[in-house]
């Protein structure tokens, strides 16, 4: 079953990651789904690699997740990674991971604290989104009920 | 799990390619990364032991074109295929839309081929995956080399389901985009289904 985040959902979740950016003066601010795809991202992306950054915070969770159970706890519900400039942290939020990228401009601290503060709303906003997909008849609306054979042959004409 | 995004206009699915350990799944993924137009992909990122082994996994992310004006958006990720790295290559299958085993046609590799295609179905089993229920390809890769079991013979030991079969040369590029196309075929197809 497809995870469908309609546009009202994408925006307001756009919207809670912009007040964390500010709030907690951090460059960028990504939402990810456990299992590496990138639901939204904000802030001063540039070049940065968001769907890359996507896959390798859910692998470092996964491997986190995966050791915490080796000694015993259920997970790890943080994880920091502070370098020379600039530094991330993550937090899982049930089935999504919350990653802030910040630089000198914040704190960890302080990351840490508005990212406790957003958790619950970033939650419930997920939550909807899966609700909704799960809904019967949820892509019945979809255009690719319709997709072709010769549609799907023709995204590979130019490889 | 496809990812189906309205406001960016964009669907993003997981593929993962399984095998035995030196089979050539990072060796699939680094052919389309080099066969590929900047603009349709992004890094490939491999992590590798220093001696270029699959550590973890080796990820890509590959735009193929536009369907009903939405991007599609493949996520190809590879596994470790050394035995001992099990915790790492179930972690890798979460969530994954389709799969492609890469068998290693050699004879001394059969044996290897059989337990991770065992492996790979025990393993998406414990996510709640069912092999012969998800888009699946499987390729004999490899076959350049004097020792190669027949096509036949491979197909028989290893054919699950009916699966398409596709035969390869990972390293010069033979057979790696009709394998991606294959499956990715399978997932968009799914997708219609839903």
């Amino acid at each position: 079953m497809p995870i469908l985040i309609r546009e009202q959902r994408y925006h307001h979740i756009k919207a809670l990651l912009a007040r964390l950016r500010l709030d907690a003066s951090a460059r960028v601010v990504v939402l990810v789904e456990k299992d590496g795809q990138q639901i939204a991202a904000h802030g001063e992306v540039g070049d940065l690699d968001t769907t890359s950054l996507a896959s390798l915070v859910a692998g470092n969770v996964a491997a986190t997740g995966g050791m915490a159970k080796l000694i015993g706890e259920k997970e790890f519900p943080t994880l920091s990674h502070e370098g020379d400039k600039e530094s991330i942290h993550i937090s899982v939020i049930g089935r999504v991971l919350l990653v802030v990228v910040f630089d000198q401009r914040s704190s960890l601290g302080l990351v840490k604290l508005r990212s406790k503060q957003i958790s619950q709303e970033l939650a419930a906003a997920f939550a909807e989104i899966e609700r909704e997909s799960e809904l019967p008849g949820a892509a019945s609306g979809l255009p690719f009920s319709e997709i072709t054979d010769e549609e799907i042959d023709s995204l590979f004409v130019q490889n | 799990m496809t990812f189906i995004n309205y406001a960016s206009r964009e669907i993003n699915c997981k593929i993962v390619y399984y095998g035995p350990g030196l089979c050539g799944k990072t060796t699939n993924l680094q052919h389309i990364y080099d066969a590929t137009a900047p603009q349709a992909k992004g890094k490939l990122i491999s992590l590798a032991t220093e001696t270029d082994r699959t550590l973890f996994f080796d990820f890509m992310p590959l735009e193929l074109g536009t369907v009903r004006g939405f991007k599609t958006r493949f996520h190809l990720y590879t596994v470790p295929g050394q035995v001992f790295y099990e915790a790492s290559r179930k972690l890798i299958l979460k969530g994954v839309d389709g799969v492609v085993f890469v068998a290693d046609s050699q004879e001394e590799r059969m044996d290897a081929n059989i337990e991770s295609l065992y492996n790979l179905e025990e393993n998406l089993k414990s996510h709640g995956y069912d092999l012969m229920k998800i888009p699946y390809v499987l390729q004999l890769n490899k076959r350049d080399l004097p020792n190669v079991i027949t096509m036949e013979d491979l197909a028989a030991e290893l054919q699950r389901k009916g699966e398409p079969v596709v035969e390869a040369v990972a390293s010069t590029g033979v057979g790696v985009f009709d394998t991606l196309k294959a499956v990715a075929k399978q997932v968009l197809t799914e997708l219609r289904k839903s």
